[in-house]
């Protein structure tokens, strides 16, 4: 059983879309709403906001303060969250710790990305800096080339193909069809992605998650006030953080991702379960081979076994561990700060047994990896009911 | 001031280990090494972590190393989309590792993971240098 200390109380999403026609403050309102209506909480609750996103996709500075009041919630403190892709778990970990504490009894966890502000190739020039800005963006580095690297050393070591990295584009389809706040619900076919473009070899363009604009909330509470305000409270039961090397030449080795690896170590050892103990997992799969690594990392497979779980569609509705049954990033879409949000509101949607299409049979504990930069920041949430 | 020459697009100027850009318009690639730990870094740096050492030495990067990974890129960031397809990799050398681009006569070449690459200084037609990788054989 879960140390019941720290629920979550309230979740929210927006739609993830390509061009969301708003502000980032009425972006944020979306999922806010969403999140405070299934709570049920007037907004004097929330004793503090945490806003997750990363800078350098729209204009505004300190966009915490702004989004404050937008949302009503000042005199509440606020301030801003930034681990790349991780953002919003690394919010949501800063959230648990402040309820742990009894600094806090409630606390809003916001994650957004704004991302159609700028172009494409602006957003890759961006994302390349996310990395060793003096010793690798110099060499035109962006987010495909580093997890291509990622999967060309996994071809290399494991015999890993394409069509393995193609089998979780199709799988992701399957389940973004029915995501109604997925920005990519076309089925897509193993023939599709094998004829799509390289983006950056072995990596094809449907190997890769679509930029977005989107935004996510949750809200998380103390024992005491999650059970005078909800029915059905999702605890925390282990909260995992690492980080490896930013630089790629620093890592020891690139048969996985170690920052994933230790993160789930840490969230298994506190939640006090192993790898089959999970009923249903979100996974960062902002690229077809991310997702192979993460069952690496999270013991679903042993190293360099990742494919066959997919190839064997274990990962399915009806597999042994289903992931990413809510279409993932390839089919949602990945507003970099909303992301990890997005994956726990799926997550306590399962274990509420109010996911609907895609409930996964029994769900009692589920886990959340998400991830910042190429495996930079690595952080693992295990949540029970 | 100096850094501002490395890669194909710097964006850093100024930087304790500057010199790596004196080195390589001698023609020469170096990293540092901490004599007190027998470690040796790349990228280069002049703190060491391990014993706080603020001056560390500078050591030629061996002759060869071996292929980690690589990628053909063929979509490129804003500022690098003259330069494509481009490669880039990841070497061991055997004790530390570092990024960088094979060279583009390698482009349709038989690339494999594990090949040995030697170290080469390129410039660039804008006055840009950097370290690349070529293969040894």
């Amino acid at each position: 059983m879960p140390d019941k200390d720290v629920a979550v109380i309230g979740v929210g999403q927006s739609a993830f879309v390509r061009g969301y026609p708003g502000g980032i403050r009425e972006l944020c309102f979306e999922a806010y709403r969403e999140a405070m209506q299934d709570a049920g909480i007037p907004s004097k609750e929330i004793k503090a906001l945490i806003v997750c996103c990363a800078p350098e996709y729209d204009k505004q500075r300190s966009p915490s303060s702004l989004i404050d009041e937008y949302l009503g919630l000042t005199p509440a403190p606020a301030f801003m969250v930034e681990s790349l892709c991780s953002s919003s778990t690394t919010g949501f970990a800063i959230a648990y710790s402040f309820i742990k504490s009894g600094l806090y009894d409630v606390v809003c966890v916001l994650g957004f990305q704004k991302m159609s502000e700028i172009t494409s190739q602006d957003v890759q020039e961006r994302m390349g800096r996310g990395a060793d800005v003096m010793w690798e963006s110099p060499y035109g580095t962006s987010m495909p080339a580093y997890y291509a690297m990622y999967a060309q050393a996994h071809f290399a070591n494991f015999g890993t193909k394409p069509d393995d990295l193609a089998l979780v584009r199709v799988k992701a389809s399957t389940y973004g069809q029915l995501n109604e706040k997925a920005v990519y619900r076309k089925k897509v076919t193993f023939e599709q992605v094998m004829e799509s473009g390289l983006v950056s070899s072995p990596l094809k363009v449907m190997d890769c998650c679509a930029n977005a604009d989107g935004s996510s909330c949750v809200i998380l509470a103390s024992a005491d006030r999650a059970k005078e305000f909800s029915k059905k409270p999702v605890w925390v039961m282990g909260v995992g953080q690492s980080n490896a090397p930013m630089n790629l030449a620093s890592r020891e080795h690139m048969r996985g991702l170690e920052c994933a690896r230790i993160a789930g170590e840490k969230a298994y050892a506190m939640a006090g379960v192993g790898p089959h103990d999970i009923d249903v997992a979100e996974v960062h799969d902002c690229f077809t081979i991310a997702e192979i690594l993460a069952y690496e990392a999270l013991g679903f497979a042993k190293p360099g076994e990742g494919p066959q779980l997919i190839r064997d569609k274990e990962t399915y509705l009806e597999g042994k561990i289903p992931v990413n049954v809510d279409g993932g990033l390839l089919s949602k879409g990945h507003p970099i700060g909303a992301t990890g949000g997005s994956q726990l509101r799926t997550i306590v949607m399962q274990l509420r047994g109010e996911a609907g299409a895609i409930q996964a049979p029994n769900a009692e504990i589920g886990l959340v990896h998400n991830i910042g930069g190429v495996g930079i920041y690595g952080n693992v949430i295990i949540l029970g009911r | 001031m100096g850094f501002e020459k490395f890669g194909r697009k710097s964006f850093t100027a100024i930087t304790k280990v500057g010199e790596y850009v004196d080195k390589l318009e001698s023609g020469q690639v170096f990293t540092t090494h901490c004599p007190k730990c027998n470690k040796t870094y790349f990228p280069p740096r002049m703190d060491c972590p391990g014993c706080l050492s603020g001056s560390l030495e500078w050591v030629k990067v061996p002759d060869t190393g071996k292929l980690v990974s690589f990628t053909n890129v063929k979509y490129a960031p804003t500022g690098f989309e003259g330069d494509l397809p481009y490669l880039l990799a990841v070497v061991d050398f055997d004790g530390f590792r570092m990024f960088g681009r094979l060279v583009s006569s390698m482009q349709g070449t038989d690339i494999k993971v594990g090949m040995t690459v030697k170290p080469v200084v390129v410039s660039y037609e804008n006055g840009q240098i950097a370290h690349e990788f070529v293969a040894a054989e």
